[in-house]
């Protein structure tokens, strides 16, 4: 009884070191997202509400309908690319223990590197007449016009494997330290080769790290408007123009109630892909 | 062979992945007339492509001493962003370490729920938060100031996951036995918790350093003086016409950045890895 009485007064001591984030929290994250969902049924001019018509609004809108498209492909095309690069340098890496500290760093790197700093580079270099042109004119290639064109998506997609790809490096060398030296002796005591080892011993128990890194990767890339908005504004070429554009120029406009709904579904879909991840942690998964 | 290949490509990448460091650096230390030489296709209207070079064929120091000698602003800016980013990681301290604490040491109904909020927030790309952010610096007027920047980025969730993180890994045992010993809980955390939760504390800092010393979406959006402008937003401002000066603005950017990453990498990786790995 005793025992009992003073666990529950750790409990109450607990809630004590938590009281000044649980406020701030709340005032400035918690409540203000529960109104923009209140909003979302609400029209904005006039206060009434609306039902579900901020949705139609938006899910019929035109540039809704680019935009989530376009980090749809994005996301479709960068996820595999820079989950697939990362683990094949990882592995690498850890082949290479001299030179795997350095080369880490290497790749780390970009993670430091402020956004504005970089952007005096990315004009230089995807400029029609710019480095990355005079370059594969050497090869005889007649390169786009990278900022104007439907190549400018690629862009995007150079801006994100740059700045990420350290990151999930460093998640994949966690993974792969975490196998047991052991398994592979046992292998190549049984005549197993590199490759062999790679597919029957590498893959298998890297796959619950697989889900963690993915998810965490996707959630990373919403940072890659910071580059896309410094190099080229507020309306870029087309091929990429993200959500985030999108939210930016209806905040800019002030169309609360088109961004209250599109925040809401936006949101819903990460939390989740949230859940799921919270789920594979609980599950004893994970690196 | 194979393998020699891929060795070869991986050094490369390597290289590339640095690169835009050496290439500011360059630059920010070439002449006008150097500079407009080889970037002329891409500043003005000249012909043919734009080149680079991996030295400067006359180095000097001018664009830093004019930058830092006739442009007033960009010392309000530097000063902008050390404020900010100096601010919001002492909120995330105070507030942030002691939350940590009480999540990864005590059990209360409701946790678990608080927590998974917790996860969701730290997760949820600004975009998504934009509008709700507004919402509430409207409201208690704080639209248009550093406060409104520093406020809601110092209550912050990540940096309470992550020291969650190392918190939880410290042995149950040695605050068992400090409580067997009369240690009140208080003391407890400062005499323990915070000496060996420490490097969740770095990790917290470093890694929160990089991302409000980068801090682009949140000042575009409720910043509409000038005046109060982090570095971020003032370099791209800077006109092609005054290459060299952007040359050296962004090295003076990035140094900073750089410097924390270099001494505080370890605790970098560490922080990136706890992120990931299971409870």
């Amino acid at each position: 009884m005793a025992i009992h009485k003073i666990t529950k007064k750790r409990e109450y001591k607990g809630l004590l070191f938590l009281l000044p984030s649980f406020l701030g929290v709340g005032l400035f994250w918690v409540i203000p997202y529960g109104d923009v969902i209140r909003r979302s049924f609400f029209s904005a001019v006039s206060g009434e509400f609306t039902g579900l018509k901020n949705y139609r609004t938006v899910f019929e809108n035109q540039a809704f309908r680019l935009a989530a498209g376009n980090t749809l492909k994005f996301f479709c095309i960068c996820i595999p690319l820079l989950v697939g690069l990362s683990l094949l340098i990882a592995v690498l890496l850890t082949r290479r223990k001299k030179s795997m500290h350095i080369l880490k760093s290497m790749f780390l790197l970009p993670m430091a590197i402020p956004v504005a700093s970089v952007v005096l580079l990315w004009k230089v270099l995807f400029h029609s007449q710019g480095i990355l042109n005079h370059l594969l004119e050497l090869l005889s290639v007649h390169g786009p016009d990278w900022m104007n064109t439907d190549a400018s998506f690629f862009v995007l997609v150079v801006s994100y494997l740059w700045r990420n790809l350290g990151y999930d490096i460093v998640l994949w060398v966690a993974g792969l330290g975490a196998i047991p030296a052991a398994l592979y002796e046992v292998a190549r005591v049984d005549g197993a080769g590199e490759w062999k080892c790679f597919i029957k011993i590498t893959v298998p128990n890297l796959l619950p790290s697989l889900f963690t890194i993915v998810v965490l990767s996707l959630l990373n890339g919403f940072k890659v408007f910071r580059e896309a908005w410094l190099v080229a504004g507020d309306y870029p070429q087309e091929s990429m123009y993200l959500l985030q554009h999108l939210f930016n120029n209806w905040y800019r406009d002030l169309s609360l109630d088109k961004m209250a709904a599109a925040a809401v579904v936006t949101g819903s879909v990460i939390l989740v892909l949230i859940l799921i991840l919270q789920k594979a942690w609980e599950g004893g998964e994970g690196i | 062979m194979m393998k020699k290949i891929l060795t070869v490509l991986v050094f490369f990448m390597a290289a590339a992945a640095v690169f835009p460091v050496l290439f500011l650096v360059c630059g920010s230390l070439m002449g006008n007339t150097e500079l407009s030489q080889i970037l002329l296709p891409v500043l003005g209207d000249g012909e043919g492509f734009a080149s680079w070079k991996l030295m400067p064929l006359y180095p000097t120091f001018s664009h830093y001493v004019e930058l830092l000698l006739d442009s007033p602003e960009f010392f309000v800016m530097f000063w902008n962003s050390v404020k900010i980013t100096a601010l919001t990681l002492t909120g995330q301290m105070l507030v942030g370490t002691p939350a940590a604490w009480g999540f990864a040491r005590y059990r209360f109904p409701g946790k678990k729920l608080l927590f998974t909020i917790y996860i969701a927030l730290m997760m949820m790309p600004f975009q998504v938060m934009m509008l709700s952010n507004y919402l509430v610096l409207d409201q208690t007027g704080l639209l248009d100031t550093l406060t409104g920047i520093v406020l809601p980025a110092a209550f912050s969730t990540f940096p309470v996951f992550l020291m969650y993180r190392f918190f939880q890994g410290l042995p149950e045992a040695v605050i068992d036995s400090a409580r067997i010993d009369g240690a009140g809980e208080w003391k407890i955390f400062f005499s323990i918790g915070i000496p060996l939760g420490s490097p969740g504390m770095i990790s917290a800092l470093v890694l929160g350093f990089l991302e409000y010393w980068n801090l682009i979406e949140q000042p575009m959006a409720f910043l509409k003086t000038k005046e109060k402008w982090p570095l971020s937003l003032y370099l791209p401002n800077i006109g092609t016409e005054q290459a060299g000066r952007a040359f050296a603005a962004s090295v003076l950017a990035l140094l900073p950045a750089v410097l924390v990453f270099l001494a505080g990498q370890d605790y970098l990786e560490q922080g990136i890895v706890s992120t990931a790995v299971k409870e």
